[in-house]
């Protein structure tokens, strides 16, 4: 697995924490939603890197209010056929103002990427021999789109018009 | 029509150019078939009982003779020579091989044609009125909107694995031609009290293993806001629809589960949230798509009745082909010319590349140089000088495309079942063929009426056989082929589900049970303007059931 | 009961039957018959094998009929993909 993030190899930094483990001294984590919920007034006091992985099916609603605090979240992909995540994208970065990290993980595909870089993730896991070149070779691919879907990319419509 | 221009030109050639990089590492080895499916898919590209098939969008149903022409082509080149047009208004060829498709893709792209989106649990082609532009009876032109809704589907990443297909289609005329109520959304345009269109949406319609009439979700949307009324649809069938179950994934299952009341309230509070942002159409976007469907410089004629039954009566032929294949126009001096698809003992829907070819030059020389596709798999001369009908008739004659039969018993849908199809259970097309040489008698099919027969060869109802008014699918028992008659079905503004009649029959007995219940028919009716629709409407399925299964309830194997 | 095995070729999608010799060829009447379970999983491998090798998709095996030593499918889905459509395609 290779972590793609703003289209660079990156290391990862957080760590899972196993599920009936205690919260860990340190360090940047990546938490389940259960654990992020039992542990959020500490964590935000003590103010270190956050992340919550969210399993596909919950709804990012349930981090509206903590998206100020977390650095990173996210977003399973059970199978790559599963698209709910890209609507999740959408809500966290356009309804919850979420600015930080947000990564695709599980069942990622690399002829995938464009579609989910353009609904706002900006970070990936994916099972590449190439992932710097996967990702180049998807994102780069389309020079023109159709609707806005949260990224920076203006569509056709409005661009055809000024 | 529509015209790309460097936008629409540059994505579609950057869309075939990443599906060639696709092909060649599928053939490759690097991607499996797994992976790679749902990529051809989203090209169009099927694998069925033979071949590889291609479903090519034809956009709501609209087409040049130039695109005919390179339809043909492709035909001749990379196929058998032939296409086979769809109950979704496209063209499939069915023996086209992994290798030449990135080829073919290209080819259609000179002529601004695509197959992105025919497939795949995304928004498919958009589906129109045939008659959009051209219909006495319309009330506002819906293809602008279509193409709208087209480019706002196109490789639209939020939507692109949605829990399963997605199919729209449009209306501006109050008889409905597009078969809206049977769509996942269905859009009817209307006009408010100062004459300014906007749109009735329904949804939650569809076919296959549950059918479903949609339901109103609003009934009134302005035109400006469809894009975001229809993304906040999306986004909430996208989150909440199943993906456990592919046959309750469609969003009519959504619906259903939560009643339309639950639905609409969900779907208004997204819509809330997105309203007046950017996809808020803008108005020089609407009116730069609507200058390329501005009407064509029609002459300045007037309608010539007179003559035109004068000619009728010199010739019955062309009397009877008047009477079902030619509708009102517009413009006063045209016609819209329907050519049929389905001569006796033919396919429907198919269509050899040197047929293609007459046909595009018939539309080259009659009709302004375009065409039409219609979901009961026929195509259209949309804009014909009535002056020129009769010429027109001999040379449809010679091309086997003059058939009376629109709208009558032989004008039937049939799905390409089990000749081609890999998830059907019995053969459309031969019942279609069967039905057809038994009814070849032109006087009594125009005596019979308007009456749609429409076949599928499996459960997902491609054939549309829910809405038939005689409905016909194919079923498999213990490895034979049976077919269930359904009766009372329609797609109009008046959409219905047909009932089932009773038993599957052996293919060699749909014929005899047709015979029965349009004799049935012809015996109740009221009066020769009841149509068999009406007549099954008042009388009810049991004379029906009495006339093909005799008094005595009957158990047969199926 | 006697099978072969059966697959679309990956190239161009054709249907084939894998051969005695390991081959795969558009001809049922060309394919490599057995009649018990351990030679049928036999086949089925090695379809496994060249479905990997992306040579041919999704194998699998059917059922045929000796007749006067012509082979025919028994099924008859599986005998229209072997002969092709029953309707004379591309005339009209
Ligand atoms: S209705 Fe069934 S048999 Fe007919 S085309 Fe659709 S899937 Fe195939």
């Amino acid at each position: 697995m290779a972590l793609i993030r703003n289209g660079f190899l990156a290391a990862d930094g957080y760590s899972p924490v196993p599920a009936d483990a205690p919260l860990p001294a340190t360090g940047p984590l990546l938490l389940t939603l259960p654990q992020w919920q039992a542990w959020r007034t500490e964590l935000i006091e003590r103010g270190t890197p956050v992340g919550v992985r969210l399993a596909s099916d919950e709804h990012p609603e349930a981090l509206a209010a903590d998206t100020n605090h977390l650095s990173l979240i996210a977003l399973e992909f059970p199978s790559f056929r599963d698209g709910r995540a890209y609507s999740y994208a959408r809500l966290l970065r356009d309804r919850f103002g979420y600015t930080g990290e947000l990564r695709a993980v599980g069942d990622v595909l690399p002829d995938q990427l464009l579609y989910m870089q353009r609904v706002g993730f900006d970070a990936f896991e994916i099972d590449s021999n190439d992932p710097v070149a996967d990702y180049e070779d998807a994102i780069g691919g389309f020079s023109v789109v159709y609707q806005p879907s949260g990224d920076e990319r203006v569509p056709a419509l409005r661009l055809r018009h000024g | 029509m529509y015209r790309y221009d460097e936008f629409d030109h540059q994505l579609v050639t950057e869309r075939v150019e990443q599906f060639r990089k696709q092909v060649d590492r599928r053939l490759a080895g690097k991607l499996t078939e797994d992976q790679f499916k749902p990529l051809r898919l989203m090209n169009g590209l099927y694998l069925q009982l033979h071949a590889y098939m291609l479903r090519v969008n034809v956009p709501y149903g609209v087409l040049s003779a130039r695109q005919l022409r390179k339809l043909a082509d492709i035909a001749r080149r990379y196929d058998r020579g032939y296409g086979h047009f769809t109950t979704r208004q496209n063209i499939q060829y069915n023996w086209v091989s992994l290798a030449d498709t990135p080829d073919i893709l290209a080819d259609l792209a000179t002529v601004e044609m695509n197959a992105m989106q025919s497939s795949g649990n995304c928004v498919r082609n958009i589906t129109a009125d045939p008659f959009a532009g051209r219909a006495r009876d319309e009330i506002e032109d819906p293809r602008v909107w279509c193409e709208l809704i087209r480019q706002y589907s196109i490789l639209n990443p939020e939507f692109a694995y949605l829990p399963r297909k997605f199919k729209i289609a449009v209306t501006g005329a109050p008889n409905d031609r597009a078969a809206v109520g049977v769509h996942d959304i269905g859009l009817r345009m209307h006009h408010d009290a100062d004459g300014r269109p906007g749109f009735e949406v329904l949804v939650g319609g569809g076919q296959g293993r549950t059918p479903v009439i949609g339901k109103t979700i609003r009934d009134w949307i302005e035109p400006e806001e469809i894009l975001a009324y229809i993304e906040a649809i999306l986004r909430v069938y996208n989150l909440h629809g199943r993906r456990d179950n592919l046959y309750k994934a469609r969003i009519k299952i959504l619906v259903n589960a939560l009643g339309i009341d639950k639905f609409r309230e969900m779907v208004d509070a997204e819509w809330e949230a997105i309203r007046g942002q950017g996809l808020t159409v803008p108005e020089a976007e609407q009116a730069r798509i609507a200058q390329y469907f501005r009407p064509p410089a029609w002459a300045s004629l007037r309608d010539i009745d007179a003559e035109l039954e004068l000619q009728a009566t010199a010739d019955p032929a062309f009397g009877a082909w008047l009477n079902s294949n030619v509708s009102a126009h517009k413009a006063p001096g045209y016609a819209i010319v329907s050519l049929s698809l389905k001569a006796p003992g033919r396919e429907p829907g198919d269509l050899s590349a040197d047929k293609m070819d007459a046909v595009a030059t018939l539309a080259d020389l009659y009709s302004l140089g375009e065409l039409r596709v219609t979901h009961r798999q026929n195509l259209v001369l949309p804009d014909v000088r009535q002056a020129d009908l009769k010429e027109l008739f001999r040379e449809l004659v010679s091309l086997e495309l003059a058939t009376p039969n629109i709208g009558l018993l032989t004008d039937m849908i049939a799905c390409p079942g089990l000749d081609y199809c890999a998830l059907a259970n019995a053969r459309s097309i031969p019942v279609a063929q069967d039905i057809s040489r038994h009814f070849t008698a032109v006087d009594k099919l125009q005596e019979i009426g308007a009456l749609s027969i429409n076949i599928s060869g499996c459960m997902n109802a491609c054939g549309h056989h829910h809405v038939g008014n005689i409905g016909i699918l194919g079923v498999d028992k213990k490895g034979k082929e049976f077919f269930q008659i359904t009766l009372g079905g329609a797609s109009d503004q008046n959409a219905t589900l047909g009932d089932r009649l009773g038993p599957g029959l052996p293919q060699a007995e749909v014929p005899g049970a047709i015979e029965a219940i349009v004799d049935t028919y012809l015996a109740q009716r009221e009066s020769e303007q009841e149509t068999f629709l009406a007549t099954y409407r008042r009388v009810g399925i049991d004379p029906f059931k009495t006339a093909v299964y005799g008094e005595e309830p009957v158990r047969r194997v199926a | 009961m006697t099978q072969v095995l059966t697959a679309n070729r990956l190239d161009d999608g054709r249907v084939v039957f894998l051969t005695p010799t390991g081959d795969w060829s558009p001809d049922l009447n060309d394919a490599c018959t057995v009649s018990d379970d351990d030679a049928a999983q036999e086949l089925s491998a090695v379809g496994a094998l060249a479905e990997a090798a992306c040579t041919v998709i999704g194998p699998y095996l059917i059922e045929v009929l000796e007749d006067e030593g012509q082979l025919q499918a028994a099924a008859i889905r599986e005998a229209i993909r072997a002969a092709g459509p029953t309707v004379q395609a591309g005339q009209f």
